[in-house]
């Protein structure tokens, strides 16, 4: 057991001390890429943390993202409040989104809750625009605020190393096994007396805190604030990047963000719709590896990967 | 209180969208219910159905022939989907989302390109109006409210009362047993997924000439019958349909009294609050 949670660490350390080496050498262009790898990367971090270790489909969490994206923006535009600020005033508020909204959609159970979350994001939606006297919806709002990119990407690092490591934790911890027990047999899980749903409803606040916190940063790193981050598109990314990388696995999110960014990157450059590769791409991907591909490893080789 | 002039007229659309919806949902629930897939690429078996009568239309100009050869089109690439997308899949539950959301890319960009990003309308193929006591209302809506409803009730004795419906429910109830009984559950299977794909076709072309074509329109129609169908209750070709209608009046009524942007707003807050207080939709099939 010794050994083998030395090895779990090590390669997790591991890959963020290369992600740290790679912005030496990056292009500049590729150099910003990784930095939105590494935020999206954090959102599916985030993601995972529902779907893959509770169990939870979500299809609205684009509402959590935009909370914590407007939630820092809207501050930092309107009242000039200073960045550090506004992160913590973004997570706090998609927080307390996902705490409002965990109670009465972990009422429901299975797809319903898909179509609840689902409802509930596209709202939040309809609300941008609703408001578009403040949000300017689809025009999007450019904030005052600019971060040199050698430092947007180490912050974009230090925020994705912070959710990899505190996933990593939290999983191999009581809790997490919990929440894998809760996935896997809930009524057994009950009966050992561990209540479903407040256990569910920590995770879900949990999920949607860190994609808040991933939307916040992406607002005052990227010095952008739009509507097209609140709808369906981005609650469909978290779940098409998880299920690629592996639901599940802790690093699978971060993978999965990767491939489909420069699967799109690559497709885009040869084709005016490169949709169409991408989804070609899509069907073969999964037909090789059904799990995902760190899921599909885990289970053909790499038994210990958490 | 608006006049009952509205008010019959909110009622009325409501119930042409509402069996129009229905006729989509019913292929996503079908697959959901037997297949026990979550196809994301429905919407755009209602789009190519749009898409392909506008383009039979204008070749030819018989709409009939459109109502004939598009879902035909759009059933037969329905069993190309099953064929190389699902079955080696097994039909499991995560990975034919991401395969077929693939497929929804696929679809979606290649009709972009053969068709191009405007949107296309074509000319009912009657008019005249039906004249109600406050208002005039579009025959050829009424034509397409009927056949929507035909081909529901169609369905339904389908469903319930042929050996192709008794296979089907039997595959749904148990696949093994199904199986073993010598039930061709994987022909089961295309047979649902294409009949589901044709009627979601059938919606799309009735639709052109109200609406219009265009290559980003099945998703909507998606979300609409992701939630019709939980709504509904899993799987059960009733509760789709009344869900539908539920959600097609409730669009026109709270449509008379707010701005658009807010009616869908607090349509989609009920929705959910519906869904909260009865966890299995309103129809649980599970109970009986």
């Amino acid at each position: 057991m010794r050994v083998q949670a030395r090895r779990v660490w090590g390669l997790h350390l591991g890959v963020l001390v290369g992600l740290g080496v790679l912005q030496f050498l990056l292009p500049p262009y590729h150099h910003g890429v990784v930095t939105r790898i590494l935020l999206f990367g954090t959102y599916a971090v985030a993601y995972n943390l529902l779907l893959g270790y509770t169990g939870l489909l979500s299809l609205g969490h684009a509402l959590y993202f935009a909370a914590g994206l407007y939630g820092a923006g809207l501050p930092v535009y309107y009242l000039g409040l200073d960045a550090v600020g506004a992160f913590f005033v973004g997570m706090l508020g998609s927080m307390a989104v996902a705490a409002l909204l965990g109670i009465p959609a972990l009422r429901t159970a299975g797809l319903a809750f898909s179509i609840v979350t689902l409802l509930f994001g596209q709202t939040g939606y309809l609300l941008t625009l609703y408001f578009n006297r403040i949000t300017w919806a689809d025009q999007g709002l450019t904030l005052p605020v600019q971060v040199p990119p050698p430092l947007r990407y180490n912050l974009a690092l230090l925020l994705f190393g912070s959710a990899l490591l505190g996933t990593l934790w939290l999983v191999r911890s009581p809790f997490g096994r919990v929440l894998m027990g809760l996935r896997e047999h809930e009524e057994r899980t009950h009966l050992l007396g561990y209540d479903p749903f407040l256990y569910r409803w920590t995770a879900h606040l949990l999920s949607g805190a860190l994609s808040g916190a991933a939307g916040a940063a992406y607002a005052l790193l990227f010095a952008y604030v739009g509507n097209a981050f609140a709808s369906v598109l981005y609650s469909v990314y978290p779940l098409l990047w998880v299920l690629v990388g592996g639901a599940g696995t802790t690093l699978g999110p971060l993978l999965g963000v990767a491939l489909v960014t420069y699967t799109v990157e690559a497709a885009s450059g040869l084709l005016n719709a490169y949709l169409v590769v991408v989804g070609i791409a899509l069907v073969l991907l999964i037909r090789a590896f059904p799990q995902g591909i760190l899921g599909s490893l885990r289970d053909r080789r790499w038994r210990w990967l958490p | 209180m608006p006049f009952p002039g509205p008010l019959a007229l909110a009622l009325l659309d409501g119930t042409t969208n509402g069996l129009l919806l229905a006729l989509t949902a019913v292929g996503f629930s079908l697959s959901f219910g037997i297949l026990r897939i979550v196809n994301v690429a429905h919407g755009e078996f209602f789009m190519l159905g749009a898409v392909l009568a506008w383009a039979v239309v204008t070749v030819t100009g018989s709409f009939p022939l459109a109502l004939l050869l598009a879902p035909a089109a759009v059933m037969a690439l329905a069993v190309g989907v099953d064929r190389l997308v699902l079955r080696p899949l097994r039909y499991a539950a995560q990975p034919t989302v991401v395969a077929t959301l693939g497929v929804l890319y696929v679809l979606q960009q290649l009709t972009l390109l053969l068709y191009g990003p405007e949107a296309r309308g074509i000319a009912a193929p009657f008019g005249g109006t039906v004249e109600f006591p406050w208002f005039g209302y579009s025959g050829y809506k009424l034509a397409i409210a009927g056949l929507s409803a035909a081909l529901l009730s169609a369905l339904g004795v389908l469903l319930r009362g042929t050996d192709l419906g008794l296979v089907m429910r039997a595959t749904r109830q148990d696949p093994e047993m199904a199986v073993a009984l010598g039930v061709p559950v994987e022909r089961v299977y295309t047979t649902v997924f294409a009949l589901g794909a044709g009627l979601a076709a059938v919606a799309g072309v009735l639709v052109v000439p109200v609406q219009q074509a265009h290559y980003l329109m099945g998703l909507d129609v998606l979300l609409l019958s992701f939630v019709v169908v939980i709504l509904g209750g899993l799987g059960s070709l009733g509760g789709t349909v009344v869900a539908s209608l539920l959600v097609g009046w409730m669009d026109g009524f709270i449509s008379l009294f707010f701005t658009p942007t807010l009616a869908r707003i607090l349509a989609t807050l009920v929705v959910a609050l519906v869904l909260v207080v009865r966890r299995g939709g309103l129809w649980d099939e599970r109970a009986g």
